[in-house]
């Protein structure tokens, strides 16, 4: 054959993430800054890996009673459990009644997918609406597992750096029956912004209403507040509601775990006796994708969620993690309040989590890229942990300069 | 209007709480999932957890055992392990196909290490989710890029989930001949056959050494033979290596297919998995590449891949890769692993003579060569099912319907046993 069969292959859109931090990986600035990344950094703006989970790794390897087995295709069971208690609560009367059940998957994005995949080729739904804007992959997972009809409901209001509720609720209301609808539990990316508890209600009620099938993305449990119990209020709203849904759990944030893929797909149900055949569907969804899951990552997580005293000493690394985001947003704010920055800035408190919707538009991000060697998404996304008690001055005054000269 | 007589009456109240049930599942989203086909391989695992029988034997696992019968961590693999944790490297996410240094190792292992395909970056390589997840990335590009025809040809038999992967990217399965039955080796004249017929530009798939479920492997020169009309064919050769290093012992003569192949023209793909010949299964370290005609092309078809993987679980685990690029990358652990793979290999081929032996000294007439003919974990006894199930019964040895038992199975202090079974369900 004298011509390639893969000769017609374009080359790929890139993606703008992996783009903006190849960009901060090539500047030789020395005080380049990183506000794209997607992990947590420290106040020395290094990657942190949990003490708990160091030390838990090293005790996992000198444990000689372990091998490599093979999973179940479904995943460690002790892992799954303990995390979707996580979330649920303990006591939830949905766990007490044999109606949830829960496998462990590649991260939040193999959660999101198996679920897809479950949704539309076993119940055959098509139609998904994500948020205005979302994280970027939703749409991608969705589609790529089927979905045609592709719909957003409204979210980030640009004038208030807020939540746009009516819209929100109007599309919501508009909806066909059975649409799914992907909602962030807490520390919505990329805007940082959540509805309040009575916004959930409401929310919960067009649900209802509308007979749309809920799918929680739970990728920052403890990471947002602090506090486990408030960062998972809206999944058990919906399920104390009685509705049946899906949430997917990441442990790549709250337990740095990025690496290592480790995550939770978790199913609430009206009636006990699917969740049998409901698992034999995932199983073969699971053993056509990957066989099973890798087990390093959900031993790890297993282990702390299962031991008091490792569970204490993971709650005190959130809370540090958490505590210090939230020490940035405060500082960011005050700073720019002082340098007489034009508009309003109470947004960056309002809002919650690694990542804030900051309002700079694409034009004076690129500036921030270009002048000072602040990269941040066109969006204006910013990771708030690229933010440091050595850094937060500069960026303060450059995004200051960036909005007094940049037309948005 | 009819009045609903005694009997409609009295099914009805027997069968209220069924009734009431679907009423209720009717209201749930879930009422229409069906129950999925049960697992073949888990259901004979489970038999054999409920047999009480102390001489029973599980011939149906998929991974390696001890002489012991126990699973086998790698003495390079615990070490390597160890010097990970003191290293205290971080966990942030790798790379959308990820680690580059595993990729680069893996991909050397398999072509060798004077390739000129790596040496000039024509490989796209990427991690895969083990074996499983090669196959998966390759499947989900070919049903989506290859020019030729959305199906694939697999040799019959093949690993059973070969066809649900293909399948669930919706390409179809066509098969060609490979098991002979008769002989319980290789039908290289239905293969040839068989191949010569396949459409022009189609897509075959080939098992690298260690067949799995037969144990069955093509010669050297049958491979030569093979590689020509598949040529001739212009065929697309997607090699499945499972097995490298654990089927003889040696790497580079596991790999013989896969460096033939390209060095006769072929530009193939290749999905590798390091699940057997490092005991790494659970943490699941695979590896998919394509060979491209020059470094553009790879980039482009690079570019793709990752566009595919990015919506399935966005980027690999790292545990199982860092594993295996410590011990690839570090002349002493690596001296100790490819002395580890041959102790695996070498034990499974003992177990093989054993056998043989022990159904002669059975007093079994039967033609046993084929169990020391085949290679690799899995030997296709040639049994029928109804000796299967004799087999299963009255001796409390559990395999697959099909005749196929995992040799890592066996061990010194049963393969006696498992001689006089045989003998006595075949007479």
């Amino acid at each position: 054959m004298a011509t390639s069969r893969f000769a017609d292959i374009q080359q790929a859109p890139p993606i703008e993430v992996f783009h903006v931090m190849k960009a901060f990986a090539d500047s030789t600035h020395e005080k380049k800054v990183n506000l794209s990344v997607g992990a947590y950094r420290t106040d020395e703006a290094k990657p942190w890996v949990l003490p708990v989970v160091r030390k838990v790794e090293a005790e996992l390897a000198a444990d000689m009673t372990l091998n490599h087995e093979y999973l179940p295709i479904l995943g460690l069971e002790s892992f799954s459990t303990a995390a979707a208690k996580m979330l649920l609560g303990a006591s939830h009367p949905a766990i007490a009644e044999g109606r949830m059940t829960a496998v462990q998957v590649l991260s939040g994005t193999g959660g999101l997918r198996i679920a897809a995949e479950f949704l539309h080729r076993i119940l055959k739904y098509n139609t998904f609406y994500f948020s205005t804007p979302t994280w970027g992959n939703h749409r991608l997972i969705f589609t790529q597992a089927g979905f045609t009809d592709v719909r957003q409901y409204r979210y980030w209001d640009g004038k208030t750096k807020g939540l746009d509720f009516d819209g929100m609720i109007e599309d919501l209301q508009n909806a066909p029956e059975n649409s799914v609808v992907i909602l962030h539990s807490c520390a919505h990316n990329p805007t940082g912004v959540d509805p309040t508890q009575d916004q959930w209600k409401k929310i919960a009620d067009v649900v209802e209403e509308r007979k749309l099938f809920p799918l929680f993305d739970s990728a920052y449990q403890g990471f947002a507040s602090g506090d486990l119990d408030k960062d998972a209020w809206a999944v058990r709203l919906f399920a104390e509601r009685g509705f049946e849904m899906i949430a997917t759990q990441s442990f790549s944030k709250n337990f740095g775990l990025y690496n290592e893929r480790v995550g939770n797909l978790m199913i609430v149900v009206k009636d006990p006796s699917v969740i049998v055949p409901m698992r034999s569907q995932i199983t073969l969804l699971v053993r056509g994708s990957y066989s099973n899951p890798p087990s390093h990552g959900a031993r790890i997580v297993s282990r702390v969620l299962n031991d008091e005293a490792l569970f204490g000493e993971w709650k005190e690394c959130i809370k540090i993690m958490s505590g210090r985001i939230i020490e940035m947003r405060k500082g960011l704010q005050e700073r720019l309040e002082k340098l007489g920055t034009p508009g309003t800035w109470n947004h960056i408190t309002a809002q919650i989590g690694m990542f804030s919707f900051t309002g700079l538009s694409a034009e004076q991000s690129k500036y921030l890229a270009e002048k000072y060697h602040i990269y941040l998404l066109s969006s204006g996304r910013i990771n708030m942990c690229g933010l440091t008690t050595g850094n937060i001055d500069y960026v303060a005054e450059a995004i200051n300069d960036a909005v007094c000269n940049i037309k948005a | 209007m009819a009045v609903a007589g005694p009997r409609t009456l009295n099914l009805v109240r027997q069968n209220q709480a069924s009734i009431q049930h679907v009423c209720s599942r009717a209201s749930s989203w879930w009422s229409g999932v069906e129950m999925g086909p049960p697992d073949a391989i888990l259901g004979v695992t489970e038999a054999f957890k409920r047999d009480t029988n102390p001489k029973k034997m599980n011939l149906g696992v998929g991974a390696y055992r001890d002489d012991n019968g126990k699973p086998f961590v790698l003495p390079s693999v615990r070490k390597a392990e160890e010097l990970i944790v003191s290293q205290k490297l971080d966990k942030e996410y790798l790379p959308i196909s990820g680690s580059a240094e595993f990729c680069k190792h893996a991909i050397t292992l398999a072509l060798g290490s004077d390739s000129p395909v790596v040496a000039d970056g024509l490989n796209v390589t990427v991690q895969g989710i083990s074996g499983t997840g090669a196959l998966r990335i390759g499947s989900t590009f070919l049903s989506k890029f290859f020019p030729g025809p959305k199906n694939v040809w697999l040799p019959a038999p093949t690993w059973g989930n070969h066809v649900p992967i293909f399948k669930h990217v919706n390409m179809d399965v066509n098969q060609y001949r490979y098991y002979d039955p008769k002989t319980c080796g290789f039908d290289f004249n239905g293969a040839i056959e068989d191949i010569s017929k396949i459409p022009k530009g189609s897509l075959i798939m080939l098992h690298a050494c260690a067949h799995n479920p037969t144990g069955v492997d093509p010669k050297a020169e049958q491979w030569d033979e093979m590689s020509k009309v598949i040529k001739e064919r212009e065929l697309l050769p997607f090699f499945d290596m499972a097995y490298q290093g654990f089927a003889s012992g040696d790497v580079a003569k596991d790999a013989y297919a896969v460096r033939k192949f390209l060095a006769d023209g072929h530009k193939i793909c290749l999905s590798q998995s390091f699940s057997k010949n490092m005991g790494l299964y659970g943490e699941r370290a695979g590896a998919f590449s394509i060979v491209c005609s020059d470094k553009d092309e790879a980039a482009r078809v690079m570019s793709q891949v990752k566009i595919l993987i990015r919506p399935l679980y966005s980027n690999p685990p790292l545990h199982g890769a860092r594993i295996v690029s410590t011990i690839l990358s570090n002349p002493e652990l690596n001296s100790i692993w490819l002395k580890d793979v041959k102790g695996m290999a070498d034990r499974i081929i003992n177990m093989r003579t054993k056998l043989k032996e022990n159904l002669a000294k059975e007093g079994s007439i039967r033609d046993w060569s084929h169990i020391t003919d085949q290679i690799g974990m899995f030997c296709f006894t040639g049994m029928t099912p109804d000796q299967v199930e004799k087999l299963t019964k009255e001796f409390s040895v559990y395999l697959t319907k099909d005749g196929r038992i995992s040799v890592a199975g066996i061990a010194s202090s049963n393969v006696e046993y498992l001689a006089h079974a045989m003998h006595h369900a075949t007479k």
